[in-house]
């Protein structure tokens, strides 16, 4: 909202300049959003009277003119078609000083087609008064010759918009930001006068209300034999233009001005357009209502409407409709001043793509009690401008809000701000504000809460508006508070941050992607998923909650590859996102990604491409960060995006907790990758479980290491071999490794030789050389049974 | 026969000459071994009259001795030289790079979360997550926000259906872990938020800490203290901080928080819009109806509620410019902050 500081200076004297002024509105919560100066800065312009106006005899359309300062005469040419002798207009003298844009435009005497002209006469768009114009500004003849324009118009003001929330309803009216300013600077507020129109006109309309709740109060009036063709002053179209609206017509500008004057939407309605009852009630199903903008809309049924006998008229509180409209042909209007409720309006102008002043206020709550002096106000002037009869008021009621009480009790401002604030001043405060108090004593005041105030229902609005009034930095701060317990740190989980650590110390950068991604990538990324669609997504590609981390990780893999890096480590934590038999699920997952050389180039190092064993090496880093990794298992993996002999399911118990491997060559086409990406993702709560460390004493026995090379079929999995022998073995094996894995013509078609390490220690003795080879013959043994496994020697 | 002098002319030239171990070993068996000649001199000492002997004798032990210490300080020296020329060709050119794994990090929002989260760790706040697609009832009705609410406006929502959002604020978080728990509470609950806006200010997706404290008798005093000592810790900077009256439908009173502007120290520049001031986070008391729908007494518990905008703090602590960037995920970008 802006308005004119000029304007609320009628109204009350802050007794500060503009910049204190802005500083108080915002720290009471009014917001201001800027200042701009009410006219360009220019000087030396005053009120000039055209005392004649002849054609130039070398151009046609310049005209040699005499302009009076009213002491003086001086000759000026003129270009603007609306030059007249008579008028009045603004007279840029010799040595004023207009904006010039870029840098000031001085006035000097001069020859224009050989004529001398002393001065400039100007239109408004010269002295900043209008984006553009088509001729000299007209001045009302009421200003005084000679007088300087900027005081004579009072264009030293400042136009201050305000960003105001959406509870202060009360201050989107010259009265009611009046009343806040009289309230922050302690000052005397003017009240507005509301004349007593004289009935002179017997027309009317019968009005009511068929939805008593939307619209608990209807006022309506006719005023015949108008002259709308009269034009609205300039202060009053000067007013409008300072407050951000432009002058449309008489009509419509006084409904404006009762708009941003009171905060009171009005409607003016063609009176010969109407026909039988005017109502208020809620739309029709289907019905159908073409708007001053010409737009045509379908109702819905909870929209309330304002309607005659045949048709709907309007739409309550939010715009009029173009059948019942004013129009320059109108000669009878039938003024409307209504209360809607909030909740009648609140959405109905969004919901049909429209946002207008009107239902920006009721949205937020007109003062239910203003409506009969508004209307007065609003025929009064009217009839000043365009003349006419008032006809009498017709009133239809329905449900208007209780008067809402609230009680304070004193001692609860101390509790809630932490300052004692008398109660003295918290009653004067409030009484400022508008509240009146209905009972009080010592302890406690029940006041009543003004009918503008929709935002005041319960005793800690009024402690907030004590605190505002009081100033937030006024207000003291304690240190933060020291009343705590210890903190519950749980041994039995470690946090996230500790794993994102672990892959830091990998080389791997964490990524942050859009939790929405395109369903095409969804689709081809996790096909088996059912994606959560939004209804009302920014773009396309940005229409699906991610089913997983990995479509993320690989769009940004690709937009670092098209910015010339060539080795990529990326993880990223969070949400994914499924739809699972009607049920939304939402997983907290970690995924990498890996692709390119294993170690940054260097002058030392192997130039190997990173490949399977580094994605799973990472993976059972994760998994041995928390519990022992032989809980893990790594079974041969069937997701659609991944390489069906390059991956693996992870599986935690019989539980599968994430994937791993190579990205599918198909995928990896399609994305246009050079080399081979390898992913992993995995569920992170499970790897944030943490078995507390049981400590075992040590075995002072030596440890005995055996190693056994076998040639089995090439699609054995280690695995199998590793829990063959781990069962053989039993308690004295206390550790294994795989060491060497060979595969080669001389082993035989698909064969492949696998060497494994076995350590042997037993707790309270030495092992002899007997249970040494037996235990190794008895792991042989199975595994020649089982596997068909043969010693390599 | 060579007198014990002038043998010890001869050794002490041959050591001298000896360029190995094992020559100095022939050459101590040769003078002082068992039959070497000094040796064998001591044993001639009897046939020298008898007054004669001591003398000849202590001659003979000085000059054994001398032999010894020579041909040990010559061993140990041939050791040195040889540990030295071994050592020289060992030498490596010890500028060039190490071999490591190259240096990941985490991302600036990241590490501003768990800055965050940590000095209020440090007053004994615990960190809570919660579902990032809510229902209607957490995101908005438990929070004071009915159904056409106007402040339902200033939250562009993204849906999945009617009743379903996508959290607009980690507010809901609150809601349920006051659901969830008995009073005292004192959490903060960071994560990220979305609205449906995307311009040179707006991402449609960015990241919110929102703090809550509930406990008996909490003032407005004691709101103020924390948001200022955090945003002093934060910033680690003695900034000025002042409490603007604002409107959220879950506290009462509500207030804006703003700081001195971190760039200009308040005179006024492009980051704060010449201001001096710069708005970071929203606060207020905990709204008495949204305590009572979440099970909890308001006449005997209250307490205060605070949230900031992860991206903008970041912003300002490291001065990225455009907030798009933090979510293209440039590794030249995200490497600046490892």
């Amino acid at each position: 909202m802006i308005f004119s500081e000029n304007w609320l200076r009628e109204f009350v004297d802050p007794g500060m300049k503009t910049a204190e002024l802005v500083d108080v509105l915002t720290m009471a919560g009014l917001e201001v959003d800027g200042v701009e100066p009410a006219a360009a800065p220019f000087s030396g312009v005053v009120v000039g009277l055209v005392e004649s106006a002849e054609q130039h005899p070398d151009a046609d359309k310049l005209s040699v003119c005499r302009v009076s300062d009213g002491e003086s005469s001086y000759q000026v040419v003129c270009g603007a078609p609306n030059v007249r002798a008579g008028l009045l207009v603004p007279f840029a003298k010799v040595g004023a000083v207009l904006d010039g844009g870029e840098k000031p435009f001085k006035i000097k005497a001069a020859k224009l087609r050989g004529v001398e002209s002393n001065g400039m006469l100007c239109s408004a768009d010269e002295l900043g008064l209008a984006e553009s114009s088509d001729g000299l500004l007209e001045l009302p003849s009421s200003l005084a010759v000679g007088e300087d324009i900027r005081a004579a118009l009072g264009l030293d003001d400042a136009l201050i918009e305000l960003d105001l929330t959406p509870n202060r309803g009360d201050c989107l009216g010259m009265i009611g930001l009046a009343r806040e300013v009289g309230v922050l600077a302690n000052a005397e507020v003017k009240a507005l006068d509301f004349p007593s129109v004289e009935v002179n006109s017997s027309r009317s309309f019968a009005v009511a209300t068929a939805a008593p709740d939307a619209c608990p109060k209807y006022l309506g009036r006719v005023i015949e034999n108008i002259d709308i063709s009269i034009p609205s002053p300039f202060w009053l179209q000067e007013r409008l233009r300072r407050s951000g609206l432009r002058s449309i017509d008489p009509v419509v500008d006084v409904t404006n001005l009762m708009l941003l004057e009171l905060g009171q939407p009005m409607h003016a309605f063609d009176a010969d357009k109407l026909n039988g009852t005017v109502s208020a009630r809620m739309a029709t199903a289907g019905e159908k209502l073409t708007l001053l903008d010409e737009r045509q809309v379908e109702l819905d049924t909870n929209t309330l409407v304002i309607a005659d006998d045949r048709q709907a008229l309007a739409m309550a509180g939010v715009m009029g409709g173009l059948a019942s409209s004013v129009s320059n042909q109108t000669q009878s209007i039938f003024l409307e001043c209504a209360y809607f409720s909030q909740l009648a309006i609140v959405g109905k102008a969004r919901s049909y793509g429209m946002h207008t002043d009107a239902s920006h206020r009721y949205e937020r709550g007109v003062d239910y009690a203003l409506q009969e002096r508004a209307l007065e106000r609003a025929t009064a002037l009217l009839i000043e401008i365009v003349g006419g009869t008032a006809g009498p008021v017709s009133s239809a009621f329905g449900n208007l809000p209780a008067a809402r009480e609230v009680t304070l009790t004193f001692s609860n401002v101390e509790r809630l701000l932490g300052v004692a604030v008398a109660a003295d001043d918290c009653l004067a405060i409030l009484g400022r504000l508008g509240f009146a108090v209905r009972q009080s004593d010592a302890q406690r005041a029940t006041l009543a809460v003004p009918s503008f105030r929709f935002d005041c229902a319960i005793e800690a609005d009024l402690i907030e508006e004590i605190a505002r009034v009081f100033g937030y930095n006024n207000l003291p701060e304690t240190p933060s508070l020291s009343r705590q317990s210890l903190p519950k740190i749980s041994e039995y989980r470690r946090p996230l941050a500790a794993l994102k650590q672990l892959l830091v110390a990998q080389g791997f950068q964490e990524a942050i992607n859009y939790s929405f991604i395109d369903p095409a990538l969804a689709a081809s990324v996790c096909p088996d998923q059912q994606a959560i669609s939004l209804q009302n997504p920014l773009s396309t590609e940005m229409s699906v909650m991610r089913p997983s981390i990995l479509p993320g990780l690989l769009m940004t893999l690709q937009y670092n590859l098209n910015r010339q890096r060539d080795r990529v480590r990326l993880f990223e934590t969070g949400l994914v996102f499924e739809s699972r038999a009607g049920e939304t699920l939402q997983t907290r997952k970690i995924a990498g990604l890996l692709y390119g050389k294993s170690q940054p180039e260097n002058w030392s190092q192997t130039k190997r491409s990173v490949d399977f064993f580094d994605a799973k090496g990472l993976v059972e880093m994760l998994l041995s960060a928390g519990a022992p990794i032989e809980n893990a298992q790594f079974p041969r993996g069937s997701h659609p995006s991944l390489h069906p002999g390059q991956s693996a399911d992870i599986m935690i118990g019989s539980r599968v907790v994430g994937i791993v491997g190579a990205l599918h060559p198909r995928l990896q086409r399609e994305l246009g990758l050079s080399q081979p990406a390898y992913l992993f993702e995995l569920d992170s709560e499970p790897l944030l479980a943490r078995t507390l460390p049981a400590a075992q004493a040590l075995s002072r026995f030596p440890e005995v290491n055996r190693d056994i090379a076998l040639v089995v079929d090439r699609d054995r999995a280690a695995s199998d071999i590793v829990r063959c022998i781990t069962e053989q073995a039993g308690t004295i094996l206390k550790s294994l490794k795989v060491f060497d894995v060979y595969e080669g013509e001389n082993l035989g078609q698909n064969k492949k030789s696998i060497a494994i390490g076995l350590t042997l220690q037993h707790p309270s003795r030495t092992l002899s050389d007997e249970e040494i080879s037996a235990t190794i013959t008895s792991c042989i043994n199975a595994l020649a049974n089982e596997f068909n496994a043969e010693l390599r020697l | 026969m060579a007198t014990p002098d002038s043998l010890l002319v001869e050794a002490l030239d041959a050591i001298k000459r000896s360029n190995d171990e094992k020559s100095l070993e022939l050459l101590r068996v040769h003078y002082i071994g068992k039959k070497g000649e000094v040796t064998a001199q001591l044993k001639a000492l009897g046939q020298l009259p008898a007054d004669e002997r001591p003398a000849a004798g202590e001659r003979i032990n000085v000059v054994k001795r001398e032999i010894e210490s020579q041909i040990s300080k010559r061993k140990a020296a041939l050791a040195e030289e040889s540990l030295n020329a071994k050592l020289a060709g060992e030498t490596l050119d010890v500028t060039l790079p190490g071999r490591r794994q190259s240096q990941g990090g985490l991302h600036p929002i990241t590490q501003t979360i768990d800055r965050i989260a940590a000095i209020f760790a440090g007053s004994g706040y615990e960190v809570a997550e919660g579902p990032e697609i809510e229902d209607d009832y957490h995101n908005f009705e438990a929070l004071n926000i009915p159904a056409h609410h106007p402040a339902r406006a200033m939250h562009d929502t993204f849906y999945i259906d009617p009743a379903t959002v996508l959290r607009t604020h980690t507010s809901p978080v609150q809601v349920r872990v006051m659901e969830g728990g008995k009073p005292p509470f004192k959490m903060i609950c960071p994560g990220r938020v979305y609205r449906c806006d995307s311009d040179l200010t707006h991402t449609p997706m960015f990241h919110q800490v929102e703090g809550l404290l509930i406990d008996t008798d909490v003032s407005f005093a004691d709101l103020k203290g924390t948001v200022i000592e955090f945003l002093q810790a934060y910033f680690e900077a003695d900034l000025p901080v002042r409490f603007r009256p604002s409107y959220f439908p879950f506290t009462e009173p509500s207030a804006e928080v703003d700081m001195g502007c971190v760039a200009c120290g308040g005179e006024g520049c492009r980051i704060c819009g010449n201001s001096g001031w710069l708005e970071v986070m929203g606060c207020g008391m905990v709204h008495p109806s949204v305590l009572t729908m979440s099970g909890i007494d308001p006449e005997t518990h209250n307490g205060f509620a605070f949230g900031m905008g992860v991206e903008r703090l970041a912003m300002l602590r490291y001065g990225v410019g455009d907030l798009r960037t933090y979510f293209e995920n440039d590794l030249r970008f995200l490497q600046q902050f490892n």
